[in-house]
């Protein structure tokens, strides 16, 4: 065990006041119209056959210190919508407004000072870590890459890092290996906090845990954005998890958001059909509670060719002639509660 | 075990079942003492936390351990009063398939990638139905493929897996898994892979064919949402051994184990007051080659005394068929249902 360092507390930020995030705020993130098309090829030649449109024109913020929960089945484009905003995939068109840049048009040069503002964590600890790499080397790479301290104060800082997340100074010459899931995890956050980032993007953090280990790994990060005031973009399918965790929710369907809202607010009232089905569909862990359950036939239509009008409109129990032939835009039912349906339901 | 109902009324007992694997490390006791019942046309879910068994608990009870490292040193599984374990090789390959289907977890390893689905589906019926033609197996195929709900089998017969989603690639596999009418069916994991409302397809499809069917089906899963929906009767495993057993009330409205209370405690639910601390199970499940003596759960539990890191409980009666493996179970008190740490 090291003694506890006291340059542990966070600095500045730590004001920002993470448990009540004001809508009144400027965002810290601004998405407008993000599309991500990834060019489908085929043929002799691999020419670009179609597109597959993995994020179809969304619109998203993000306030300092808030938790946006980011909902939706696989292959919604949730993932690709985080990994666009630190441009792991390159956005096909949009605007990804960070402190008033806008991400999606700087050159990749110039993403390095923004990289350090915003950070990663991913839902595979073990695929995400170098394991050739002590979990020291891990944890000081962050400071070597952007020229911070020298070999002494980089150690100093992961002996600190390791024992934010819960970890002892003994794990700082081990290899990820050698931890369980649920530490390698730990490692992974510490990793992403290294540097005071302003956002994480948290894709999938706690869905390869086990039950047990998953509330630990919660409320660390609840710890961590209380103490340094940090916002997160929290993309998950486990709803009752992005519940807990998110201020505002936001839910994905085929590349589009189908419905925005505080989180209990989404939860109490949801509006969109498909919303209603998926929360109809959680298997809650009450044996006493027979919930009306609102069954979907059918898959998820390939957004290589997604159907026209309304993405949801062959699944939803609603549909209309106008559901087939017009696609329907966000809508600002009541205060901060947007939802994409034709109909009020 | 007392257990209220008649004998007849039970379809699969096992009992002391010990499974071991032989590593590079060590012998590892996998499934260390299990014991439970499979009443007729219910549903037994079998959860825990990964390596805590579960899967393995399944795989012995059909014999697919992987060989040759792993086998059953010793216990009894009795399916209708006949031991499977010393059951002959070619009376388990009549029974596989047969009296017990299985479906699995990834549905896309289930599958074989180079058949079409209707000679993988006919392939089952045509083992265990001497005397049928390769026609009649594969409009039996169509039918059943029809009956869980795939549309236009006929034509999906001669698809490949690849060509069929995910909800409907676990489909087939239920299928294949009911297609001689089992008496039992085992599914692990059945949906772990499927997203959320493909699950809530496939979990209504097994309660109706259970219903139409009759069939005891087995569950293991780690989701207590899915045992709190789908079962009737509960065990709970940690590290090798059950923790807890009884009906799915037991499990749910009186958890006895603290570490069934803890497990119930952590899962974030819907009614959770938001971003509140989650109550905890701190520590992790020791690894099986570092067991310490008595019980398994004692490095992670509040209620710990010197007597459970000497003595290994064994499961006491709680109530009628409700069981816990811990010392002090009584002494724990009352604990209401799942109510989180408030701190905020």
């Amino acid at each position: 065990m090291i003694a506890s360092p006291n340059g542990s507390s966070p600095t500045a930020r730590s004001s920002a006041s993470a448990s009540t995030p004001s809508t009144v705020d400027a965002p810290l993130l601004e998405i407008r119209g993000l599309k991500v098309h990834f060019p489908v090829k085929g043929g002799i030649f691999l020419r670009a056959k179609a597109s597959c449109r993995a994020v179809d024109g969304i619109d998203l913020t993000i306030h300092p210190g808030e938790t946006l929960g980011l909902v939706g089945e696989s292959g919604c484009g949730k993932s690709t919508t985080g990994k666009a905003i630190v441009r792991l995939v390159e956005p096909t068109d949009g605007e990804i407004l960070f402190q008033g840049r806008n991400l999606a048009e700087i050159p990749r040069r110039q993403l390095k000072p923004v990289r350090r503002e915003i950070q990663m964590i991913f839902q595979d600890p073990a695929e995400s870590l170098n394991s050739r790499h002590t979990v020291a080397n891990i944890l000081e790479e962050p400071f070597i890459i952007h020229g911070i301290g020298d070999a002494e104060f980089r150690r100093k800082k992961a002996l600190e890092l390791l024992e934010r997340v819960g970890l002892t100074a003994a794990a700082a010459d081990r290899f990820p290996f050698e931890f369980s899931g649920g530490q390698r995890q730990r490692i992974g956050i510490a990793r992403a906090i290294a540097l005071e980032p302003r956002l994480i993007i948290c894709d999938e953090p706690v869905s390869a845990l086990d039950v047990s280990i998953q509330s630990q790994v919660l409320n660390l990060l609840l710890d961590l954005q209380r103490e340094m005031g940090l916002s997160y973009l929290f993309i998950a399918h486990d709803l009752a998890v992005v519940k807990h965790i998110s201020d505002r929710v936001a839910v994905m369907y085929l590349g589009n958001i189908v419905e925005i809202a505080g989180a209990d607010e989404i939860y109490r009232d949801p509006r969109h059909p498909y919303t209603r089905a998926l929360l109809s569909a959680i298997p809650e862990p009450d044996p006493r509670r027979k919930r009306k359950r609102i069954v979907l036939s059918g898959d998820v239509p390939s957004p290589i060719n997604p159907p026209p009008g309304c993405p949801f409109h062959t699944r939803c129990p609603h549909v209309q002639e106008q559901c087939r032939i017009q696609k329907p835009a966000l809508r600002t039912t009541t205060e901060g509660h947007e939802v994409a349906c034709h109909f009020d339901l | 075990m007392s257990n209220a109902d008649p004998d007849n009324d039970i379809l699969l007992e096992v009992r002391d079942l010990v499974t071991a694997f032989d590593t590079d490390a060590g012998r590892v006791t996998a499934v260390d003492g299990v014991s439970f019942k499979v009443r007729r046309g219910r549903t037994l879910g079998i959860v825990g936390e990964s390596g805590c068994g579960k899967s393995v608990t399944a795989l012995s009870i059909v014999r697919l351990l992987p060989r040759p490292m792993g086998r059953i040193v010793s216990g009894q599984v009795l399916f209708d009063g006949e031991d499977l374990t010393s059951a002959p090789v070619e009376r388990m390959h009549q029974i596989r398939g047969g009296r017990i289907g299985f479906i699995f977890q990834e549905p896309m390893t289930a599958l074989n990638p180079v058949h079409r689905i209707g000679r993988q589906l006919s392939e089952t019926f045509l083992l265990h139905n001497p005397g049928m033609t390769p026609k009649e197996a594969l409009e039996r195929s169509i039918d059943i493929l029809a009956r869980v709900g795939i549309p236009s089998p006929e034509v999906r017969v001669s698809e490949y897996p690849h060509q069929l989603s995910g909800g409907m690639r676990q489909r087939v596999v239920i299928a294949i898994a009911l297609a001689n009418r089992p008496s039992l069916v085992i599914a692990d994991e059945p949906t772990t892979a499927l997203d959320l409302t493909i699950q809530a397809q496939i979990l209504e499809l097994m309660r109706d064919l259970q219903k139409d069917f009759g069939m005891s089906i087995i569950i293991i899963t780690h989701d207590l949402g899915v045992i709190a929906e789908m079962c009737q009767d509960v065990v709970v495993m940690y590290a090798g051994r059950v923790a807890e057993t009884g009906s799915v009330h037991d499990i749910f409205e009186n958890p006895t184990h603290p570490y069934t209370r803890g497990l119930l405690a952590s899962i974030p639910r819907l009614e959770t007051p938001r971003k509140t601390r989650l109550s905890t199970i701190e520590g992790m499940v020791p690894g099986l080659l570092e067991l310490p003596p008595g019980c398994r759960f004692q490095n992670r539990c509040p209620h710990r005394t010197e007597r459970c890191e000497k003595e290994v409980p064994g499961l006491e009666t709680v109530g009628t068929g409700h069981f816990a493996a811990c010392h002090h179970w009584r002494d724990l008190g009352e604990q209401p249902p799942a109510a989180p740490a408030d701190t905020p």
